[in-house]
C-alpha cells in the first residue's frame, strides 16, 4: 500500500510529537509509531529539563552552555549547545502554557532542583536548574504534547515499524514501514522525513532502556548510506537498580541522596570534592567501576549503594514517589530506612544520525544536508552531547530540536514537489522480511540477543581496550552468523511481534558494530569512551567527530571538526 | 524456584478457539511476571504475543489479568503469585491475539473527554502561577499511563460497554480540577451525559487495579459532586 504525505515523521516520543505539532499546520502529516504513542520512553524520564529559568536563584542561558560544553567533555558543538540553552527556557514556558502539571515553588513558579554537572558561575557549586513535575517529568511531557496532538487532530498510525527510508537522487523520498495489525508493507511517499525514533540501549545486559529501543532509525539511516556520529560515546547512568537497570533517577542525588561504598564512605569526595554525587554520569560512573574493581563493592560484589535513608519521609513522598515506589515493588526495600543496592545502567546514545542545527540529516565533514531528510531526538546527534550527555538535557534536546526540525521542514515542504517514488521503493524492505519471515534455522533470535548483550556490557561498556574491542569485534561476528541461521517459529501475519524481535536484532547487531569499531578507532579517553590503553584526552588528535560509514568493506570513517565558539577546552575537573 | 505459566492463547490465524498453553520453567523469585513470559516467547515459544515496552510499570503496555486480577506484568514478582500462575487478556476488549487486545474503542473514550488544556486566556509571558495547594488539587490523576486495567475491571463496564468508563474520567477529573483549565463545563457536560460518570457504582474495583495507585473511585466521586453542585 502506498501513502501519499507532505511529511511523515517516525516516531512518537517526546521528539516526534513536537515535531508533528509544529510541523502538522502546514501540512498533511503522519506520524508512524512502532508503540502507541503514550508508550514511548520519554514517558519514563524522571528528574526534569533544564532551563535556565532562574526561578530559585540566579541562572543564565551561558551558564547552562558552558555546563553543558564541559559535560560533554569539549566535544559538543558550541554553536547547538547555544540553540538549545537559549531554547530551553521558552520551551519550558510553552510546556506550562499547554498545560504541563510542574511542581511549583511557594510564589507559584515553576520548581526547580539541583541536578549532575549544573552550576552557577561556571563551576563554582550547584544550582537549581532542573525544571520538574515530582519525579515523573517525562510522563508528564509526553502526555502533554499527546495530548496537544488529539487537540490538534494529528494523524496516527500506531503500531507501524520503520523498516527502510527511500532515497532518490541524493534526496529523501519517503519511508517503508511494517504495519504490526496485519503484516502488510506500507509505502509513505514523502517530501520530507523526520526520524525521532529514540536509542539504542538493548545492545547492553544492564538497561534502562524500554525492550522497544533497539536504534531502528539509525540503523535504516546507517543501511542507507547515511554515516552515524560519535556511537563510541554511550552513557551509563550511575543509579540503575542492581541487575535489573530500572533508572533510579539523578533526582535523588539532587536532593540529596549519597553513593556508599561497602566501608559506607561517600566514596564521590574522592573522585570530585566540589560536586561530590553531583558530578557528571561519565565520572560518577566510572569511580562506582572502580570502587567495585578495588573490592569496595556492597560485599565485594558489582553493586554499591545509594543511601536515601537521610532525606525524609517529605522529601521521598512528595519529591520522589516514583523512586520510592521502584525500590519498594522491584527491590523489597524501604529506602526511608535501607540502603538501596544500584549499579551503572545503559542509558543514553550520545551519537546517532548527524544533523545541523535544523535537524537535516548530513552526510559528511562539511555538513551536506539530504533534502527532505531530518532527525531529531535520542537518534539524531547535533552535537549537544559531545561525549557525555547532562542529566535533564535529553528532554531539552527532543523538545528544541524536535521543534527546529519540523521548522525547516515546514518550509521545505511548501517550496519542493515530492521527489519521485524509486521504482519499486519497498524492494529492500520486502526482502528483508521475505527473508526472515520463513526462517527455519536452529538459532534462536533471544539467544542471540542475550549473548549480545552480555558480551556488549563486558567488553563495550564503561571500560573498554584495544583487547576487549578486539574480542568484541569476534563476537559480533559469529554473533552475525548465527543471525543467519535463526529459526522464526510463528508464521503468522497478525502481530508476528517474533519477526519484530528478529528485525530488531539485526538493527542492535548493526549498531553495535559502528559502537565497537568507533570505539577501536578513537585511541583518546574523552567522556563516556573510556580507553584503559589511552587513559587521556588528546586534543590534538582526536578533538573531532567520528561519522562511521557502512561499507561493503565494513566501516570506514571520516572525521567533522568540532564547532568551537565561546569556551575553549579545559581540563575538566568537578 | 519453578513456576508453571497458564496462558490464555488464541491465534485468530489458527485458532477457532481460545485454549490453555502450560510453560514449565526456572526463574527467580524477584523476576517480574514480564520475565517469565519473556522467557517462554524467546526460549519456549516464539509465536506467544503480548505488547511490553519499559518493564517498569510506567509505559502500559502490558496490562492482563494476572491469577484473575488485573495487573501490570512488568509490575508483580513471581514471588508474590504462587507456583502456577495464571495469564489472560484483560476482559471486556476484544482479544486479537493472545494477551494482545484492541485498545481502539479505549482510546476512543479517553479522546471523548477533551483530554487536553483548554484556555481562552491568553498566555503570560513566562509561566502561570499555581499555588502548591492547587497543584497538588489534582496530582493523583496526572498518574494515569492509560493502560486500561481500570477500565477491564469494572462490571459496569463489563455491562456495558458504552460506558466511558474509568481511565476516561480520572483524564478529564486531571483537568477538571486544574485551577488554569477552562474546559471544565464542556467535560462535565460529557461526562454527566447517560454514559457517563453515573453508570459508576462505586464498586472500587478501579482501585484495586490501578498499577499507579490512583484512588479511581474517588476522582469519580470528585467528578459526580462536580456536577450535582453545577446543577443545584
Amino acid at each position: 500500500m502506498v501513502h501519499k504525505y507532505d511529511a511523515v515523521i517516525v516516531g512518537a516520543g517526546g521528539a516526534g510529537l513536537m515535531a508533528a505539532l509544529n510541523l502538522s499546520p502546514h501540512g498533511r502529516v503522519a506520524v508512524i509509531s512502532k508503540l502507541y504513542p503514550t508508550r514511548s520512553h520519554t514517558g519514563t524520564a524522571q528528574g526534569g529539563i533544564g532551563a535556565a529559568l532562574g526561578n530559585m536563584e540566579e541562572d543564565h542561558w551561558e551558564w547552562h552552555m558552558f555546563d553543558t560544553v564541559k559535560g560533554s567533555d569539549y566535544l559538543a558543538d558550541q554553536d547547538a549547545v547555544e540553540i538549545l540553552c537559549r531554547e530551553a527556557i521558552e520551551t519550558v514556558y510553552e510546556l506550562e502554557h499547554w498545560g504541563l502539571p510542574f511542581s511549583r515553588t511557594a510564589e507559584g513558579r515553576i520548581a526547580q532542583r539541583p541536578f549532575g554537572g549544573h552550576t552557577k558561575e561556571y563551576g563554582k557549586g550547584p544550582v537549581r536548574r532542573s525544571c520538574y513535575a515530582a519525579d515523573r517529568t517525562g510522563h508528564m511531557i509526553l502526555q502533554t504534547l499527546y495530548q496537544q496532538c488529539i487537540k490538534n487532530q494529528v494523524h496516527f498510525f500506531d503500531e507501524y515499524h520503520l523498516l527502510d527510508v527511500l532515497m532518490a537522487d541524493g534526496r529523501c523520498a519517503g519511508a517503508v514501514a511494517l504495519c504490526l495489525a496485519t503484516g502488510e508493507i506500507h509505502t509513505f511517499h514523502a517530501k520530507a522525513v523526520l526520524d525521532a525514533t529514540g536509542g539504542c540501549g538493548r545492545m547492553f545486559r544492564v538497561t534502562s532502556n524500554a525492550h522497544a529501543l533497539t536504534g531502528d532509525g539509525m540503523a535504516v539511516a546507517l543501511r542507507a548510506g547515511v554515516p552515524l556520529e560519535d556511537m563510541e560515546f554511550f552513557q551509563f547512568h550511575p543509579t540503575g537498580i542492581y541487575k535489573m537497570g530500572i533508572l533510579l533517577s539523578e533526582a535523588a542525588r539532587g536532593e540529596g541522596a549519597v553513593l556508599r561504598n561497602r566501608t559506607g564512605e561517600r566514596f564521590m569526595e574522592r573522585y570530585a570534592p566540589t560536586l561530590l554525587d553531583l558530578a557528571p554520569r561519565d565520572m560518577v560512573s566510572r569511580a562506582m567501576y572502580r570502587e567495585i574493581r578495588e573490592g569496595r563493592g556492597i560485599d565485594g560484589k558489582n553493586y554499591l549503594h545509594l543511601d536515601l535513608t537521610h532525606l525524609g519521609a517529605d522529601v521521598l513522598d512528595k519529591k520522589l514517589p516514583d523512586v520510592t515506589e521502584f525500590v519498594r515493588t522491584y527491590l523489597g526495600i524501604e529506602p526511608k530506612k535501607e540502603r538501596v543496592p544500584v549499579q551503572p545502567t545503559a542509558h543514553y546514545a550520545m551519537g546517532g544520525i548527524p544533523t545541523d542545527a535544523n535537524g537535516r540529516v548530513i552526510v559528511d565533514e562539511a555538513n551536506t544536508p539530504v533534502a527532505g531528510y531530518y532527525a531529531a531526538g535520542e537518534a539524531a546527534c547535533v552535537s549537544v552531547h559531545g561525549a557525555n550527555r547532562l542529566g535533564t538535557n535529553s528532554l531539552v534536546d527532543i523538545l528544541v530540536y524536535g521543534r527546529r526540525g519540523a521548522r525547516h521542514a515546514a518550509s521545505f515542504i511548501k517550496e519542493n514537489d515530492w521527489a519521485p517514488l524509486p521504482e519499486r521503493a519497498d524492494d529492500r524492505a520486502r526482502e528483508q522480511v521475505s527473508r526472515l519471515m520463513p526462517a527455519n534455522g536452529k538459532e534462536r533470535v533471544g539467544a542471540i540477543r542475550d549473548a549480545l548483550q552480555d558480551e556488549m556490557m563486558e567488553k563495550a561498556a564503561v571500560f573498554r581496550d584495544a583487547q576487549t574491542l578486539r574480542a568484541m569485534r569476534e563476537t559480533l561476528q559469529e554473533l552475525r552468523d548465527r543471525y543467519a541461521r535463526i529459526k522464526i517459529e510463528d508464521r503468522g501475519t497478525k502481530y508476528n511481534t517474533e519477526l519484530l524481535e528478529a528485525i530488531e536484532l539485526g538493527n542492535l547487531l548493526d549498531l553495535s558494530e559502528v559502537l565497537v569499531e568507533s570505539a577501536l578507532g578513537r585511541q583518546e579517553s574523552r567522556g563516556a569512551h573510556w580507553r584503559e590503553d589511552f587513559p587521556q584526552r588528546d586534543d590534538i588528535n582526536w578533538l573531532k567527530h567520528t561519522l562511521a560509514y557502512k561499507t561493503a568493506n565494513g566501516i570506514e570513517f571520516r572525521f567533522k571538526p568540532v564547532t568551537i565558539t565561546r569556551f575553549q577546552p579545559m581540563e575538566r575537573k568537578y | 524456584m519453578k513456576v508453571t505459566l497458564r496462558i490464555k492463547r488464541f491465534n485468530p490465524e489458527k485458532d477457532s478457539q481460545p485454549w490453555w498453553g502450560e510453560y514449565l520453567l526456572e526463574a527467580e523469585p524477584t523476576d517480574r511476571l514480564l520475565d517469565a513470559l519473556n522467557h517462554v516467547k524467546w526460549y519456549l515459544d516464539g509465536t506467544l504475543t503480548y505488547r511490553r515496552s519499559c518493564a517498569h510499570g510506567i509505559c502500559g503496555s502490558d496490562a492482563m489479568l494476572i491469577n484473575g486480577a488485573n495487573a501490570l506484568a512488568c509490575k508483580v514478582l513471581l514471588k508474590n503469585l504462587g507456583s502456577t500462575i495464571t495469564v489472560e487478556p484483560m476482559r471486556g476488549f476484544k482479544v486479537i491475539k493472545d494477551l494482545l487486545v484492541d485498545m481502539e474503542a479505549f482510546f476512543e473514550k479517553y479522546r471523548k473527554v477533551k483530554p487536553y488544556f483548554i484556555t481562552q486566556t491568553p498566555e503570560p509571558e513566562k509561566e502561570r502561577l499555581q499555588s502548591i495547594k492547587d497543584r497538588e488539587r489534582f496530582e493523583d490523576t496526572t498518574k494515569c499511563i492509560l493502560c486500561g486495567a481500570c477500565t477491564t475491571s469494572c462490571p459496569s463496564f463489563w455491562a456495558n460497554e458504552d460506558y466511558i468508563g474509568p481511565a476516561a474520567i480520572v483524564n478529564a477529573h486531571r483537568f477538571i480540577f486544574d485551577s488554569r483549565d477552562e474546559g471544565r463545563e464542556e467535560r462535565l457536560n460529557i461526562l454527566g451525559a447517560a454514559d457517563g460518570v453515573w453508570r459508576c457504582r462505586t464498586i472500587f474495583n478501579c482501585v484495586e487495579a490501578c498499577p499507579r495507585g490512583i484512588n479511581v473511585t474517588r476522582a469519580i466521586g470528585e467528578v459526580k459532586k462536580a456536577l450535582l453542585f453545577r446543577r443545584f
